[in-house]
């Protein structure tokens, strides 16, 4: 359990004030320009010992992925790129970041631009966070005025924020698309290689990092990657933010240390789960591109990325959405599946032609009004689509479908005979063949 | 995908034309991007004019072409990619956006759309008899620990009931949206849980200065020996640290690695320090939820950030930059050291043996690797490892995070033949010869 000194998000709640003013009270930006004369070296070193990483759901580390940056610059100016396209649904911890606590950013976004070398930094906010957006547009302001950024600044190390905004579109999540659409094009995916270090936005070495990832770095570098460390199990270390939505009694976004049990985080921040342990069915744990977790096998899961893997899942973005028994489940993923159909960004044919075509199996599902083989099919199905995308989104799409028919095949099944049963009983049987 | 035509054209206008306040704004904006790269700026614009006039059309897609030397088909791809931009007139008065993904699913969104249904119009997208409403169902808004949600223009409406957003629907057909208060609908503090057990009730670190670590230079140097000796009165008084001291201990990340146990022994030391001031312990917050429940009462169930700030108000804030230093500070003494906690480098359990290395890599489960690590360890020669009582095995795995492994290859065996008659005696024995 993590101890209040312990926290990096002081005004997670807003319940404080969120300018430079109270920013500073709580002690963000001391130190700054010590840690910006150390140097780009000591930047990721501190940050690297910190254990710190990625918080934006695939965990990669930190500190390593700052390195692939030229170290030489070569005449092309670097970017850094933060990514606050926040829209795995069950994810919203980065709200939290934009509208409380923006000033962890902007400092963040300084200090990992010295880290890379850069002089420009891009902040993509995704179109629906609008308060969030001015708010953090606000923070940025007073950033400038008190020359805390900017050119000749005050920490010496001259740093450019544009805060630039999407429109709605889940695939601007992805890093390649993130850049095209902030080159102003569709959100497509780009193929990798050349990664974004080599050629990102403009064709400029750039390196995109989750909200969170760069906002915890200030706190990291002024309290020591060692104190970092010292929190959670070898290799998911430190603390992160996680939210709970679904049918728990009171649903929260909050700051925990990692490696703690689902049943603590729960117990402790979310009231207990509606109608008591016994009603939990299954759990989502990272954001919905995960599988789902049966209950039983979930209650004494540890929240972090190698403690949910054993439980066949991923800590994700840490988004975990709750279901109790009188959750109709098939209905429950076949909305997942409708999400990725709508957010297909139609460029690979299996994604595109893929999602749709999950989605109307699973509706059928949901009736019940299908045959059982179709069951094995839709899991064939899946499997040809993931893995065979630019991007993950096929993968994404595939994954919730694939941990339902894994762990509630007898649901589907039940449904199934359900369905049927009714049908004769009223003289009806209904033609699947011509569907 | 989604299928997205611009309107028909009875309803496109002729012309479209930013305001002059909009049009300066356009100006400073396009003027933040890199030069060459205005395009960059056509999703901020789309989005801009579509807040002047409520939805896009083919006008506005071709002025804003027009402005940003893009083709037009260029910005036709944007806005017809994005969903956040509308493409047909919606309500005047209010356009609904229901959340109906997952999360808010769970949570009752669909009877939010009933309400809609019911209300405005039984599509979406359609404005009522009016025009003054329309809603439709998007995909994940990003509150989803405050579901289920809608978002009206620029704002969300969290926590809602079917009778909550019927309210919400007539104070907006009225033209008095703005009587209603953004934000959560119930008593609750942003995406807290509304029993506020994952409030802060610590109030935070106020740091006036921050000396940081020495540059990577000077902490490759041998400065960790030098600080040691200080550690003991650092844990027993841990207030005692001094703001001069504290970093330079600091700067030598591998004697200020603490272990976990350490941690949490100085936290106790802290407490029981803060304890003995007077000090309210709470602000450790060790005791968890029980804690934060007396705090509430303490509190009066209101406003808990302002009025848990008060309370410790200076004194606690002085020692919160104190404790927090504390997790900073190196070990109290080595005996107490876990070297596994010091994953850059390991500290000699063994006494160095005088002479020449012996190849330790000759007993069957020792690599390079372990080699390397072992004579970090102080163990060199084969002799010495014939030595290990039952507790030097028990170090030795555990720092090397090898369970068994010194006992299932046999090491000690091994390790006297060797140390007897070098290979000659290893053949003799074991029947093979070593590796």
């Amino acid at each position: 359990m993590l101890a209040d000194k312990d926290r990096i998000f002081t005004n997670l709640y807003g319940q404080g004030d969120w300018t430079l003013e109270g920013a500073r009270a709580r002690g963000a930006w001391v130190g700054t320009k010590e840690f910006i004369e150390a140097g780009r070296d000591w930047i990721t070193s501190e940050v690297k010992a910190s254990g710190l990483r990625g918080r934006g759901g695939a965990g990669f580390p930190t500190a390593l992925k700052w390195t692939f940056m030229p170290k030489v610059n070569d005449g092309r100016p670097h970017y850094l790129l933060v990514n606050a396209d926040e829209s795995e649904p069950g994810t919203c911890k980065d709200r939290d970041i934009l509208r409380h606590d923006p000033h962890h950013l902007v400092e963040g976004c300084l200090l990992a631009a010295r880290a890379m070398d850069a002089h420009l930094a891009f902040i993509y906010v995704r179109g629906e966070f609008i308060r969030e957006r001015q708010r953090l547009e606000a923070a940025v302001e007073q950033a400038y005025a008190a020359k805390l950024i900017g050119k000749d600044n005050i920490h010496g190390w001259d740093l450019d924020i544009i805060v630039h905004h999407g429109a709605g579109a889940y695939i601007c999540g992805e890093e390649t698309a993130l850049m095209e659409s902030l080159e102003g094009k569709k959100g497509q995916p780009r193929l990798k290689p050349p990664f974004p270090a080599g050629m990102g936005v403009y064709g400029n070495p750039t390196t995109v990092n989750n909200v969170e990832s760069i906002a915890v770095v200030p706190e990291i570098l002024r309290r020591s990657g060692a104190w970092f460390s010292s929190i959670g199990r070898a290799n998911n270390t430190g603390t992160k933010l996680m939210c709970v939505s679904g049918h728990v009694n009171t649903p929260a976004t909050f700051e925990e240390a990692m490696g703690v049990t689902f049943e603590e985080i729960i117990e402790k921040h979310c009231g207990g789960i509606r109608g008591g342990w016994d009603n939990l069915l299954a759990v989502i744990p990272g954001g919905a591109s995960v599988p789902c977790v049966p209950g039983e096998k979930m209650r004494h899961a540890v929240m972090d990325f190698d403690g949910l893997r054993e439980v066949g899942s991923s800590l994700g973005t840490a988004a975990v959405i709750v279901m109790d028994k009188q959750t109709d489940i098939i209905k429950a993923i076949w909305r997942l599946s409708a999400f990725y159909k709508h957010e297909s960004c139609g460029q690979c044919t299996p994604c595109r032609e893929g999602t749709g075509w999950m989605m109307r199996v699973m509706a059928r599902m949901v009736e019940g009004r299908a045959q059982k083989r179709e069951i094995d099919m839709l899991f064939e199905v899946t499997k040809q689509i993931e893995g065979h995308t630019i991007c993950a989104l096929g993968d994404a799409a595939a994954w919730p479908i694939q941990g339902l028919i894994r762990n509630f095949r007898h649901v589907i099944e039940e449904r199934i005979d359900q369905y049927t049963w009714s049908s004769t009983s009223d003289g009806a049987v209904p033609s699947i063949a011509a569907e | 995908m989604v299928a997205r035509r611009l309107a028909d054209e009875s309803v496109q206008p002729a012309s479209f034309a930013f305001t002059a306040e909009n049009a300066k704004w356009a100006e400073w904006k396009i003027g933040l991007y890199p030069a060459g790269r205005q395009q960059s700026a056509v999703i901020p614009l789309l989005m801009r004019a579509q807040d002047q006039d409520g939805w896009v059309s083919r006008a506005t897609i071709e002025t804003i072409a027009d402005m940003l030397g893009m083709a037009y088909i260029r910005v036709l791809e944007v806005a017809t990619f994005y969903t956040q931009f509308q493409l047909k007139p919606v309500g005047t008065r209010a356009h609904i956006q229901v959340c109906g993904t997952t999360p808010c699913m769970l949570r009752g969104a669909e009877a939010l759309i009933e309400v809609c249904k019911h209300k405005i119009h039984h599509d979406p997208l359609t404005p009522n008899a009016d025009g003054t409403l329309s809603w439709e169902e998007v995909e994940c808004a990003g509150a989803c620990v405050n579901a289920p949600m809608v978002a009206i223009f620029h704002d969300t409406y969290e926590d809602l009931t079917a009778e909550r957003l019927e309210e919400i629907i007539d104070a907006f057909e009225a033209g008095k949206g703005d009587s209603i208060k953004p934000g959560p609908q119930i008593e609750r503090l942003h995406s807290a849980a509304p029993t506020r057990t994952t409030l802060l009730e610590a109030p935070s670190a106020k740091r006036e200065k921050f000396i940081p670590p020495a540059p990577p230079a000077d902490a490759a140097a041998p400065a960790a020996p030098a600080a040691a000796p200080q550690a003991p009165t650092t844990a027993a008084k841990p207030k005692d640290v001094s703001e001069e001291s504290a970093p330079a201990l600091k700067g030598t990340p591998k004697a200020a690695k603490v272990s976990e146990a350490q941690a949490e022994g100085e936290r106790k030391a802290a407490a029981s320090a803060a304890d003995a001031n007077g000090q309210p312990n709470k602000a450790m917050r060790e005791g968890a939820v029980g804690a934060e429940s007396d705090a509430s009462k303490v509190d009066g169930g209101k406003a808990p950030g302002k009025a848990s700030a008060a309370a410790p108000a200076d004194g606690a804030s002085t020692a919160g930059i104190k404790k927090s230093r504390t997790i900073i500070a190196p070990r109290a003494n080595q005996t107490e050291v876990n070297p596994v906690a010091e994953k850059g480098g390991l500290a000699p359990l063994f006494a160095a043996q005088a002479g020449a290395a012996d190849d330790l890599k000759l007993i069957s489960g020792v690599g390079p690797v372990l080699e390397g690590k072992l004579n970090a360890l102080g163990i060199t020669r084969w002799s010495q490892v014939a030595a290990f009582t039952a507790e030097d095995i028990a170090k030795v795995e555990e720092t090397l995070n090898f369970k068994g492994r010194v006992t299932r290859d046999d090491w000690i065996a091994q390790a006297a033949a060797l140390a007897k008659g070098g290979e000659a005696e290893y053949v003799r024995v074991f029947g093979k010869k070593p590796r």
